[in-house]
């Protein structure tokens, strides 16, 4: 079980799909924890199981998906134990979500009022008029003018981040110890990114709100985060403190993200400087599941799965070029040469 | 949503004006003299000039009509040749029997179509699912006067539950206020006599509501599968909402939109009367009215009774226009 400080401790939660196709792993034995209060990035290219991960912790898997080993544990309470209307009682009020698509993520035929208010009273009993003050004093709480006459707007009346900003009030109107933010401004522009970013920060210290923020730009980390985890194709790859990241990350695949990171800004795709692709979730059963794209790969990588090494740095990895063992003897081919 | 609502009405008046002259034009549409098939072979020089003069034949064709549309408008509907009584009052009772016999019948087929579709939806692929789909495709394909027939076989003939024909037992006499039965009785506080007719309603609304039903499920299936992947259903479980209010709040009124089109359309068709149906269950409707009088060659009533049917089709479409706009705050009515 978690420590006392962890408001969320993960631990070797496996999540796979059951499709037609045969049985896809999309998430294979993560463990991570998120302290109280910190703003906690989970890094990695599309497809990696982040959303799945999410979708875990909230209960919200679609049908095919399941999880089939590993715990969550949130305030030291068991959540994959959980019954389903003890989840409901979680969800939007203990443990919020939002998510990326911020025009499609309200409901076009009700009106913000409502959508807002239906989320105060699934949890709490209140007079409509405290409701509508409550809601008020969140869209304010976001920054949106006017808040008064937008709880009569329907959502399509609306910008993207004026949406957005819509979500996270509702999210946050529960007053949750934990937000979990799903790619939160991937879809925005550039601009509105930074402010919603900003928000979110802001709310964090403000209301104390641990986040979990879903994210597959390094520049999003940087901005946010206290902490970042590094998936790649269902595992943890990294786990590190954001500066120490930035400064000297381990993974040959966290390097190879930074090293891209300036190709973020000229709107290129991130992804080419490590080339080849990620590999398909189940398709690789042994070995080190970059090893296709490492350049640094060895014999062992492709046989053995590496486990995640700790590190003096508060960093943990998973590469063998971190085993002890390894170093001696790359240092030793070293000397050779 | 008031203007609107008027300016819709007002677009109506081409599409009336066009089936008013098409109507119109039945009379001149079948061959030889209208009077003579009125009459048949065997009519005197004098009855036919009679009835020449009654239907305004005599005159040039674009006075007739002006005529028409003018007496139209007045609510005149013109007289039956058969029963010399004006139609207007004549057709009312069996617009009545129809409109009664259509409400229940869609009552049932919205209810159990919307419901299933809804379960089928969301246990997705489940028996229960694969079951109601197969019913509703026997449904959509089954011929409805023999299912009407097996109805009457079964529950009236062996079990003797329910009266097969008619719209209440001939011993007993109702006042007929609006001529929809059930309200009339209702109104009179007459509960048995409710009750009778009520049991008369059964086996036709049924037989009626089987194809609707088997429709607006498979319509409702689809739309709410649609509806269940989107994100703002994904934001609502996120809440912590229940099921019942994912799906009857948030799901259905996104899913019901399409699904009105239907309902829209099969009201309009049951409300057209449902002639053969009509027929098996002896239901004095509009259906049998119309027949009844292509059976006499009774011109005006068939022009009206068909101009009647018509204009409740597309005022029905109105209607359904309109609830659009009313649940749907993006569909743009200024
Ligand atoms: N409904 C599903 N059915 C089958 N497999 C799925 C389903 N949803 C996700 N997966 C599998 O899980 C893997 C991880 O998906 P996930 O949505 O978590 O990725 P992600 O990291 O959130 O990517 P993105 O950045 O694109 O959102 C996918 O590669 C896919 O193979
Ligand atoms: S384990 Fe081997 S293949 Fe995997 S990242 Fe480290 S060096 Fe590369
Ligand atoms: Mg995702």
């Amino acid at each position: 079980m978690g420590k006392q400080q962890d408001i969320l401790h993960v631990q070797g939660l496996r999540t796979s799909f059951f499709t037609d196709n045969g049985i896809v792993p999309a998430v294979d034995d993560i463990n991570f924890s998120i302290h109280k209060g910190e703003i906690l990035g989970i890094v990695g290219e599309s497809g990696c199981g982040k959303s799945v991960t999410s979708l875990s912790i909230m209960g919200l898997l679609p049908q095919a998906g399941k999880i089939v080993g590993g715990e969550i544990f949130f305030q030291g309470e068991s959540l994959t134990k959980a019954t389903e209307k003890r989840m409901r009682s979680i969800r939007g009020n203990e443990i919020a979500m939002i998510f990326q698509e911020p025009m499609t993520s309200l409901n076009p035929l009700f009106k913000i009022g409502n959508q807002l208010t239906e989320a105060i009273h699934t949890h709490q009993s209140c007079s409509k008029e405290k409701a509508r003050k409550r809601n008020i004093e969140m869209l304010e709480l976001v920054g949106l003018p006017r808040a008064e006459q937008l709880l009569n707007d329907y959502p399509h009346q609306l910008s993207g981040g004026m949406r957005q900003r819509v979500m996270i009030a509702m999210s946050m109107i529960c007053e949750p110890q934990l937000l979990i933010a799903d790619e939160p401004t991937t879809a925005l522009d550039v601009t509105i990114q930074k402010q919603i970013l900003q928000l979110m920060k802001e709310l964090n210290r403000k209301l104390h709100t641990s986040i979990m923020m879903i994210t597959h730009d390094l520049g999003v980390v940087a901005e946010v985060c206290d902490r970042v985890v590094v998936m790649y194709a269902g595992k943890i790859v990294e786990e590190a403190p954001v500066r120490t990241l930035f400064k000297h990350a381990l993974h040959p695949y966290t390097k190879g993200l930074l090293a891209s990171v300036p190709d973020i800004r000229s709107k290129k795709d991130r992804l080419q400087s490590i080339p080849g692709n990620v590999p398909k979730p189940g398709s690789i059963d042994k070995g080190c599941r970059f090893a296709e794209r490492c350049e640094h790969a060895m014999e062992r990588c492709f046989v053995e799965d590496p486990p995640l090494y700790k590190m003096e740095t508060n960093q943990q990895v998973r590469c063998f070029l971190y085993d002890t063992e390894t170093k001696k003897e790359a240092s030793h081919e070293t000397t050779i040469t | 949503m008031g203007a609107y609502a008027v300016r819709r009405v007002f677009m109506l008046l081409p599409v009336l004006f066009g089936m008013s002259l098409l109507v119109f034009s039945i009379i001149y549409l079948i061959p030889g003299n209208p009077a003579q098939i009125i009459l048949g072979q065997r009519a005197t020089a004098e009855a036919i000039a009679e009835v020449e003069k009654q239907l305004g034949l005599d005159q040039p064709w674009h006075i007739q009509y002006v005529d028409y549309i003018g007496s139209l408008l007045q609510g005149d509907l013109g007289t039956s040749i058969k029963t010399d009584v004006p139609i207007s009052q004549e057709i009312f009772p069996y617009l009545a029997a129809t409109v009664e016999l259509t409400i229940v019948a869609m009552v049932i087929a919205i209810f159990i179509g919307v419901n299933a579709g809804i379960i089928s939806a969301w246990f997705h692929n489940s028996w229960f699912d694969y079951t109601a789909m197969v019913f509703a495709l026997i449904g959509v394909s089954m011929p409805i006067f023999w299912l009407g027939l097996m109805e009457q076989y079964i529950f009236s003939v062996q079990l003797d539950w329910l009266p097969s024909t008619g719209r209440y037992e001939a011993s007993s006499v109702i006042d007929p206020i609006t001529h929809l039965y059930l309200v009339d009785t209702l109104i009179q506080g007459n509960m048995e006599q409710f009750t009778d007719v009520a049991k008369h309603l059964v086996l036709p609304g049924i037989a009626l509501a089987t194809i609707p039903m088997a429709i607006i499920a498979r319509m409702t299936r689809s739309s709410m599968l649609e509806v269940m992947r989107s994100d703002y259903i994904r934001t609502a479980r996120a809440k912590g909402l229940t099921n019942f209010w994912v799906v009857y709040k948030h799901s259905l009124k996104n899913a019901v939109i399409p699904v009105l089109t239907v309902i829209g359309l099969q009201t309009g068709l049951l409300l057209g009367g449902a002639i053969l149906t009509e027929t098996i269950f002896g239901w004095p409707g509009i259906g049998r009215y119309i027949y009844d009088a292509i059976q006499y060659r009774d011109y005006p009533v068939i022009q009206s009774g068909i101009l009647l049917i018509a204009t409740i089709f597309v005022f029905i479409n109105v209607i359904v226009d309109l609830l659009y706009a009313l649940i749907d705050p993006r569909i743009d009515y200024k």
